[in-house]
């Protein structure tokens, strides 16, 4: 190793991270054990939104790109599982999988042609319009997508058909499909965290920080972040991909602008310029959203004003003020 | 040996000749000065060499080849590199990762995102050498955007040479840093480009700095090469010192 | 013939309608350099304050009323975006664009539940104005006389706006506060009151595009960003912060999309898209936008 060790900002060495990683890891397969059903099953929800937050994360906190249109690749995910139940009598997980991956890569390649040629404002209602247009597509189809009604989507099959749904189906989700998100979800941050701190990882963050020195040091600038939207939207597709059967059933809205600003919100909440962010936010996203449904219908209204007070003074979201609390701290407590 | 020759090099702006049939020619293994009043058409001309600008006439030949339709990615490939006037940093990287992203880009390794850019450790001993050679090493995990300007310009000299160019374009390496440190800042760059042979064309407004360390000076005005040649040559010109005198600054 | 001339006239209603939101934006950006994502609201804001004055305030009210009350949309979408300017906007013009966008993107979501709360989920309609106004004959058809006031407004708003800012004095403050904000401010212009008075008229065109199309069809949830979506398209084909580009883009979706209606319902918005899409891919600072 050289003398220098490489210092890449807020993201630290893989010793120290697998410290922080490994335990909450090993909390989070104690909670089918520990917590009730539906304590567990609305944890999932929260670890399928926080893989579509770190996908989505990849463009905002690491390219410099605002997405307001992630919710048509959870879409495509959610209904290209929905369609191959409907159309080819599919009931595997994993085959659900590839097909999610296998839409989102065509769908994103193409928006990501698009809309990668243009940043910030065009880019992001550029990603806001096509999400609409996809939208619009579901109702339209409707004798495909099932329109307002949505497409419902029986308990899969696990682990190549291992594990079935049959029997009760609360302590399937509760447990084995639990398991299975927990699982996907480490997978995919263990691989997000690999391509954040790859040299592609570092050139995404030389574009985002500098557009013209990037080129400048020979870095081709569009495709870099048309390989980010690519990565970003399948991620995304996944999370949809995830969700699905949690969920039982996939409707239009997931595709809504509405939705594409969930998504931004909990980035934001949980704070956009760290890895574990939109993790965070994801998960108090989710317990935020299931206790205030309950209390009011003007959702959007909360979202936005914590949104505009987050931008307003607290930029760096959850995870960034609880650093700057901690250094404060710790400058305290040493000095 | 000729780097690098333009031939009729043309760049409109508007009804303005930024660069005006324009016959420039940097040897190998010399350090040259571009020096000009604002507005003479030197950044343009750099501009247009390393391909942010494209010519709307002449040629780029650069070891013979010609560049002239080269996108920047072909350029650097070629051999050119260049630093900003205003410094032009990933403010947000450390320095450290601003010479090691430069060097991971320059050998292709950005396209690897599978792997993780902390096990590649030849790439962060070059970097670390180059930090040392431009004596930037103490600021090695300091973000870039914090370190000091005269630290900046250095560094943004540093990154444009760890492309392992032929030749690289500095454009104005000591504006904006007090007259102290010009000259360490200067001498670090002129020892580092001499030592590897590389060949630099420094743009300056500083005529102690121009006289001090170039082998060769061109002048430019309203977009057209004034005169071309050594610096006591260019000192005894009339045409130089009379359109260049009160224009630019002595310190 | 006249299913022809009909199909014109619907072209020019919508793109009527198109100026006044996509000028409003373009304006706004042109001035300040900043896009208001919530502009869409605005426009639904002034649909649906102008369908409550007409629609129910003053319902059964002569057709002279209403039509002094039909501005108020534009007038509440004005003030609304006086006030928006100052506490909102302005403290992220130092700050990094994400910031900007993040907040305006909080104020749509804002907007829309606000909407929602004082006007409920249904939709607002105020058509008594609208059929008062009766159809004119046109050939053998007839077509509502009400959609020649709101191309009238839209033409009317085109010359009034040009000459605004070409031939006024504050249209020089304007221009000169776009072009350079720190030599207009260096030469004595009050750059934060151009930038509120610019805001407040981008909001009032806004506005007023919802105020004067809502008789003819009802405010709706939704329907801002919807607009928000089409106006962008506009702007995209005519170049973002050039009046004659809203203009000249409104033109061309108001006709495209009559065609697309026509012959090509389902794919009518993808049409769209494709055009904007061709257009940012020759041309990308739009037709008449400055690169």
């Amino acid at each position: 190793m050289s003398t220098l060790a490489p210092a890449l900002q807020q993201i630290g060495s893989t010793a120290q991270t697998l410290r922080v990683a490994v335990p909450i890891a090993a909390l989070l397969a104690l909670v089918p054990l520990v917590l009730p059903p539906y304590g567990a099953i609305l944890l999932a929800y929260g670890l399928v939104m926080a893989i579509g937050a770190l996908g989505f994360n990849l463009l905002l906190g690491y390219t410099g790109l605002l997405s307001f249109g992630h919710s048509a690749y959870f879409g495509v995910g959610a209904y290209a599982v929905a369609l191959m139940v409907k159309y080819l009598k599919v009931g595997s997980m994993e085959l659900f999988l590839v097909g999610a991956i296998a839409a989102s890569v065509l769908i994103t390649a193409l928006f990501g042609v698009v809309c990668v040629r243009y940043t910030r404002i065009f880019f992001g209602i550029l990603t806001l319009a096509l999400s609409q247009v996809l939208w619009s597509l579901a109702f339209k189809f409707f004798w495909v997508t099932g329109g307002t009604d949505g497409l419902r989507v029986p308990t899969p099959s696990l682990f190549g058909g291992l594990v079935t749904g049959a029997g009760d189906k609360t302590a399937f989700m509760s447990h084995a499909y639990y398991y299975y998100v927990l699982i996907m979800f480490c997978a995919c941050a263990a691989l997000m965290w690999v391509i954040v701190n790859s040299p592609f990882g570092m050139a995404l963050q030389a574009i985002r920080d500098n557009e013209t020195r990037a080129e400048f040091v020979g870095v081709r600038i569009w495709r870099y972040r048309w390989v980010a939207f690519l990565v970003s939207g399948v991620f995304t597709g996944l999370a949809g991909a995830l969700w699905v059967p949690l969920n039982g059933l996939t409707t239009p809205d997931i595709m809504h602008w509405t939705f594409s600003g969930e998504i931004v919100f909990m980035t934001v909440l949980g704070g956009f310029r760290s890895f574990a962010g939109p993790i965070i936010g994801a998960i108090v996203f989710n317990y935020l959203k299931t206790y205030a449904i309950g209390y009011t219908v003007y959702w959007q209204l909360l979202l936005g004003t914590v949104l505009v007070v987050l931008v307003l003074s607290l930029p760096t979201g959850i995870v960034g003020t609880a650093g700057k609390l901690a250094a404060k701290f710790r400058a305290r407590s040493s000095g | 040996m000729s780097l690098l020759v333009t031939k009729d090099l043309v760049k409109w702006f508007g009804d303005t000749h930024a660069v005006d049939h324009v016959n420039f020619t940097v040897r190998d293994s010399e350090v040259l000065a571009l020096i000009g009043s604002n507005g003479a058409g030197k950044t343009t001309l750099v501009n247009l060499i390393s391909g942010l600008f494209r010519p709307d006439g002449g040629q780029i030949l650069f070891r013979d080849a010609d560049v002239t339709h080269q996108s920047v990615h072909g350029r650097i490939k070629a051999g050119i590199a260049r630093s900003f006037q205003l410094v032009n940093l990933f403010d947000q990287l450390s320095a450290l990762d601003n010479v090691a992203l430069t060097i991971f880009s320059r050998d292709g390794k950005t396209r690897n995102l599978a792997t993780l850019a902390s096990g590649d450790s030849a790439v962060w001993d070059e970097a670390a050498d180059i930090l040392r050679l431009f004596g930037l090493e103490a600021k090695a995990r300091m973000l870039a955007g914090g370190v000091s300007q005269g630290e900046r310009k250095l560094l943004d000299v540093a990154v444009a040479y760890a492309l392992r160019p032929k030749l690289l374009f500095l454009d104005e390496p000591t504006s904006g840093v007090s007259t102290r440190e010009k000259a360490p800042i200067m001498d670090t760059i002129t020892s580092v480009v001499r030592s590897t042979g590389i060949s630099a064309a420094i743009i300056e407004h500083d005529m102690d700095v121009v006289f001090n360390y170039s082998d060769r000076i061109v002048a430019m005005h309203q977009g057209t090469i004034l005169a071309d040649g050594t610096p006591d040559e260019i000192r005894r010109n009339e045409a130089v010192t009379t359109t260049l005198i009160g224009t630019t600054e002595t310190r | 013939m006249d299913v022809l001339l009909i199909h014109l006239l619907n072209s020019l209603l919508y793109a009527s309608v198109l100026f006044l939101i996509a000028g409003g934006l373009s304006l706004i950006y042109g001035v300040m350099r900043i896009v208001n994502l919530a502009h869409g609201n605005l426009y639904a804001f002034g649909a649906y304050v102008t369908a409550w004055a007409i629609g129910t305030v003053a319902a059964g009210a002569s057709v002279p009323v209403l039509l002094v009350l039909l501005p108020a949309g534009a007038l509440a979408a004005a003030i609304l975006g006086a006030v928006l300017e100052p506490t909102l906007l302005r403290p992220f013009y130092k700050r990094a664009e994400e910031y900007q966008l993040l907040c305006t993107f909080g104020l749509l979501m804002i907007l829309e539940d606000l909407m929602r709360f004082i006007w409920g989920p249904y939709p607002l309609s105020a058509s008594t104005l609208f059929e008062s106004f009766g159809s004119l004959p046109v050939g053998e058809s007839i077509y509502p006389t009400y959609n020649f006031l709101v191309i009238g407004v839209g033409a009317a708003a085109a010359i009034f706006l040009w000459a605004f800012v070409y031939r006024t004095k504050f249209g020089v403050v304007l221009r000169a506060t776009s072009q350079n904000m720190r030599m207009a401010s260096a030469l004595g212009v009050n750059v934060n009151r151009v930038y509120v008075q610019a805001f407040t008229l981008g909001c009032f065109m806004a506005g007023l595009g919802g105020a004067i199309i809502v008789p003819g069809q009802s405010a709706v949830l939704g329907m801002g960003v919807d607009a928000l979506v089409l106006a962008f398209i506009v702007v995209v084909i005519g170049g973002l912060g050039s009046l004659e580009g809203a203009l000249v883009g409104a033109l061309i979706v108001g006709f495209v999309r009559e065609a697309g209606i026509t012959w090509f319902a389902e794919i009518e918005l993808a049409v769209l898209y494709l055009i904007a899409a061709l257009v940012l891919l020759v041309r990308p600072a739009g037709l008449f936008g400055r690169p």
